[in-house]
This record gives C-alpha cells, sequence and structure tokens, in this order.
C-alpha cells in the first residue's frame, strides 16, 4: 500500500485496479479505436495495434468528436472496454461518457501524468478519493 | 450543485422517470466538472447515429421509449444530428440490413420521445442559427464550435446521451463556455494569408486546433482579410473542433465577441504564428497516393451553395470511380429543385441526405465496397478516416471532382 499516489481533481466511477497502458497522446474512441478488434487502429497513434482491452488507460487529453458519448457504453456492453481512463485534461464527452457507461475516470493532475506512470505498471485508481497509485 | 426548486421536484420523480434519470447523469457530468449549477436551454440536439449507438445503445433508448404516454416527451426543441444512413442509398454504400433494422428501431424510440428527425450537421444553417447569449445543448463538435464562436451562443460538446438529457429537462449543467470566463482567448493565433477554398479553410483550422491541443483551450485568431462566408468558417471550425477539439474560437474584427483584441484577451497571451506552408504542410501530409477509389463530399454536409459549385464542376464529365456529395434533408428538396442533383447524377454522382459518411459505418462500407483511397475537399473527414482504415486524400473540390473522372489524384 506504499506506491506512489497522485491526486486528480476530476472524478468519477468505480474503484478499479489493472495495468497502466500509457502514451503522450490524445484519444477518442471513433478517431482511434477499431472497437470490434479492441485495438488502437489509428495509424499515427503512438498506441497503434495495441489492446485497450481491461487496460487503465494513461495519456494525455481527449481529441475529436462526441461519438466517444455512447461509444464507452457500448464497449462496455461488449466488454471491448479500458478498465479507466485517466487523462491530463478531459473534454466533456469524456465524462458524458464515463458516466452513461460507468467507466471509471480520472482528470486534473500537478504533474503529466503520462509522464508519471509507466507504461505496463500495476495501478490502482480510486475516483471516490480521487487518486491513481502506483502498486 | 445547488438545484432550484424546480430541479429539486425533478430529482424527486414530480415530472415522471425520465427527467429524474436525466438530471442524474447530468449532476454526474456536472460535479465532475465542478458546476455550481443548472442553466436553461433552449434547444437541444443530438449526435446518435447506430455506428455509436450499437445494439446497447439503441436498446437504452427504446427503454426510455417505452416510458408511460405524458411522461416521455422533450420539454424543449430537440433535433438529430446526421443519421447513419440515408435509406434510399443504402445498397450504394453496401449496408446491410441489420444497419438500417438498428436505424429503423432508432427513429422510432426517439420520435416516441419527441425528438424531431431533423438529421443535420448544419442546424445553423438550415434549421435555426442560435442567437448571441442563447444557451444550448448542442451535439456534434462542428455545430457546437459554429454556434459558439461564429454566433456568439453559448453551448459545451454534448454527446448523445447528456443532450437527451438537456432535451428532457431543458437544462444542462452550467460549466465551460456557459460561463463568460471560460470564453476568453488563452492562446493569440497569427495567420499570414486568408484562405480561398473550403479544404484551405479546413486545413487552417485544422493547425490551429492541432496547436491549441485541447477543449479548454480559446483561439484568438489575427490576420483574417475580409468577411469569410458561412460554408468557410464552417469547414473552418469542423477541422479546429476534430483536430484540437477546439469548442470556440475568436477571430478579431470578425466574430462576435472580438470586435477588438482587448475584448477577449489579455496583451500577454502566449503568441503562435500560422504561416501559408504551415497549412499547406498539413494538406500535402494527406497526399497519400495517386489513385483514388473514391470522392466523398461529407463532414459537413454540404450547403445549398456548395452542392451549385459541385453541380457546375460536374457539367459535361463522366465519373470513372463513385463520387458522393452529402448533404441534409432540408438542402436536398431544394438541390433536386435547382437541378443540381440532376446536373451531378449526370455525370455518374450521387447526392445523398440525412446522413454524414463518417457516421455511416465507415469501415464496413470500405469493406464491402473496397474503397480505401478516398479523396474528399474536408479536413475534419481526413483527419477522422485513418482509424477506419482508409487513405484519405484531401485537395479542392475541383481537383477531387477531376479525381472522379480519371480515377487519379493530380495535384498543381
Amino acid at each position: 500500500m506504499s506506491g506512489k499516489l497522485f491526486k486528480a481533481r476530476h472524478a468519477m466511477g468505480p474503484v478499479v485496479r489493472g495495468p497502466a497502458l500509457v502514451a503522450n497522446d490524445g484519444f477518442s474512441a471513433r478517431y482511434d479505436l477499431d472497437r470490434i478488434k479492441g485495438i488502437f487502429s489509428r495509424p499515427a497513434h503512438k498506441l497503434a495495434g495495441k489492446s485497450y482491452v481491461g487496460k487503465i488507460l494513461v495519456l494525455d487529453t481527449a481529441k475529436g468528436g462526441v461519438a466517444t458519448a455512447w461509444m464507452l457504453h457500448e464497449m462496455k456492453s461488449r466488454g471491448i472496454v479500458p478498465l479507466a481512463l485517466v487523462f491530463n485534461s478531459v473534454n466533456p464527452i469524456l465524462a458524458q461518457g464515463a458516466a452513461l457507461g460507468d467507466v471509471a475516470m480520472l482528470a486534473g493532475f500537478d504533474e503529466d501524468i503520462t509522464a508519471s506512470v509507466p507504461d505496463g505498471a500495476e495501478v490502482e485508481v480510486n475516483p471516490q478519493e480521487k487518486w491513481l497509485r502506483l502498486v | 450543485m445547488k438545484l432550484n426548486d424546480e430541479e429539486q421536484d425533478i430529482l424527486a420523480g414530480k415530472a415522471g422517470p425520465l427527467p429524474r434519470e436525466a438530471l442524474r447523469h447530468q449532476i454526474k457530468v456536472g460535479e465532475f466538472f465542478g458546476a455550481a449549477g443548472f442553466v436553461a436551454v433552449t434547444q437541444a440536439h443530438i449526435m446518435a447515429d447506430t455506428e455509436s449507438l450499437g445494439e446497447a445503445g439503441v436498446r437504452w433508448l427504446e427503454g426510455l421509449a417505452a416510458t408511460s404516454e405524458g411522461q416521455r416527451k422533450v420539454r424543449v426543441p430537440t433535433i438529430t444530428d446526421p443519421r447513419g444512413t440515408d435509406f434510399a442509398h443504402a445498397h450504394l454504400l453496401g449496408q446491410t440490413s441489420a444497419m438500417l433494422d438498428l436505424e429503423r428501431r432508432t427513429i422510432a424510440a426517439f420520435e416516441t420521445l419527441g425528438v424531431a428527425m431533423t438529421n443535420t450537421c448544419i442546424n445553423y444553417q438550415t434549421i435555426q442559427a442560435p442567437t448571441r447569449n442563447e444557451h444550448t445543448a448542442f451535439g456534434d463538435t462542428g455545430v457546437v464550435i459554429y454556434a459558439n464562436s461564429v454566433c456568439g451562443a453559448r453551448s459545451n460538446f454534448e454527446g448523445g446521451p447528456s443532450a437527451l438529457s438537456a432535451g428532457l429537462t431543458g437544462r444542462t449543467p452550467r460549466y465551460g463556455f456557459h460561463l463568460p470566463e471560460m470564453r476568453r482567448g488563452s492562446l493569440r493565433i497569427q495567420v499570414d494569408h486568408t484562405p480561398t477554398t473550403l479544404n484551405g479553410w479546413g486545413a487552417l483550422g485544422g493547425v490551429i486546433g492541432r496547436l491549441a491541443g485541447n477543449y479548454w483551450a480559446v483561439p484568438v485568431i489575427e490576420g483574417i482579410e475580409g468577411a469569410a462566408r458561412s460554408d468557410q468558417l464552417k469547414h473552418f471550425g469542423a477541422s479546429m473542433a476534430s483536430f484540437g477539439s477546439i469548442a470556440l474560437y475568436h477571430i478579431v474584427g470578425l466574430t462576435p465577441e472580438a470586435a477588438k483584441l482587448s475584448d477577449i484577451a489579455a496583451s500577454d497571451l502566449p503568441l503562435h504564428r500560422v504561416t501559408k506552408a504551415d497549412v499547406e504542410a498539413l494538406q500535402k501530409s494527406y497526399h497519400t497516393d495517386t489513385e483514388v477509389d473514391v470522392v466523398v463530399f461529407s463532414a459537413p454536409q454540404l450547403s445549398l451553395y456548395e452542392l451549385g459549385d459541385l453541380a457546375a464542376l460536374c457539367d459535361g464529365r463522366t465519373f470513372s470511380v463513385p463520387l458522393l456529395a452529402v448533404t441534409s434533408p432540408q438542402v436536398k428538396p431544394d438541390c433536386d429543385r435547382m437541378g443540381y442533383t440532376a446536373r451531378i447524377e449526370s455525370a455518374g454522382g450521387h447526392v445523398l441526405s440525412g446522413m454524414c459518411f463518417y457516421q455511416s459505418y465507415a469501415r464496413e462500407i470500405s469493406e464491402a465496397r473496397g474503397w480505401k483511397r478516398l479523396a474528399t475537399n474536408s479536413a475534419k473527414l481526413v483527419n477522422i478516416l485513418g482509424g477506419y482504415g482508409y487513405r484519405p486524400m484531401l485537395a479542392s473540390m475541383e481537383t477531387c471532382v477531376d479525381a472522379a473522372v480519371s480515377g487519379k489524384m493530380v495535384r498543381t
């Protein structure tokens, strides 16, 4: 229980624990994902080809349009969904999608969270207490 | 969040189960962003294509629509973004009966909820443009950025569930661009030229969107000459929103809140220069092939003026690859009546309405029709379609029409 802890200003959703998938890049479910295969599909994305299923995504910011508000809910219904979304900043769409899909989300850190969490690290996300902890 | 008496009644279920659930959803989002309370909205606009909804989303909507008669109608005018098909052209897109069934179920659910199926992403050109300081709950990022920036209205990006919630409660959480202090500029952009083509405006919007970088940034743009037309700002904003998730910009001397720089920005804001070379570089990054499988004009839907320009370019031509022009159900009858549709079809093109290409199962269309190399004048569309497996190419409307004739992308 002594791993480094990062406090967030914005939070919602359930407490979860799992492996982090980290990149200093943006995120849009429509623009970046193959939601059938459960991988990042946009060739220019830093996580292109990697599976996001069951991962705690640690990224910089939300990009693109409004579809993510529906798509998180749709992906969750098929079990092809990230475990949590952890961003330096989010737009309303990601928050609305997380609210509908009941997906854990943290945003707003004092440090660049993508530089603070090692890719592949086991992390715990606690939206009730607004923190992420390296396990 | 602080709730007034009416909102407390809604939360207590006195207005029925749908407004109660809608308000609960809005409170979750509002508290996430630290909203102090709600603001009344005059209209809502819902993005809900079935590729995004999936079976789960359609069932969710049908569950809402199953609420008792008299308790399930939206309480402010609520309209829709493009659907996932044009039923009359579904065969051309290679769409399946399962996709069309989802669309029909979605339409039935929305109609039961009292939503008007306008199916347009250019409602500011075709339905009713909002006025300055009007609070709205608009979906579709291109609609929001145009309404905020060009009209001076006030909206955040409202995804489908939240826009529908706003329709059902008549309000939205007061945060983000509903607040005057959030509408002030956060970075200055000095441009050294004013585009003349729609793809040029889109590319400039893309460069600025990338520079600004996130939803909360508000670019203040200087150096634009003359009075931009609505279609130019349509492509400019839609692209900026797509590349950068930007919801509001100001153009000094042009947009309503920025008569002069000091109206909306401190003088010491970081200054970025965007050159003609920067804009050309973005366009060249989408020069990915010399062969073309399909030409698409969409994202945003075309205005009557754009369709008139396209019809003129089609006269006397014969296309060797498919050309699709996508517009709204409001514009399509005029396009037919003015003879534009017939002229485009005479060359072998197609005019579709009520959908948008990227919202219509773009990946499945590609697989069904073998379309990979796609030419368009929409910077927004090229930004989106890479993730769907396309090789999108950005060029002027004239060059795209030439490509539809020859099957080759010839750039000058």
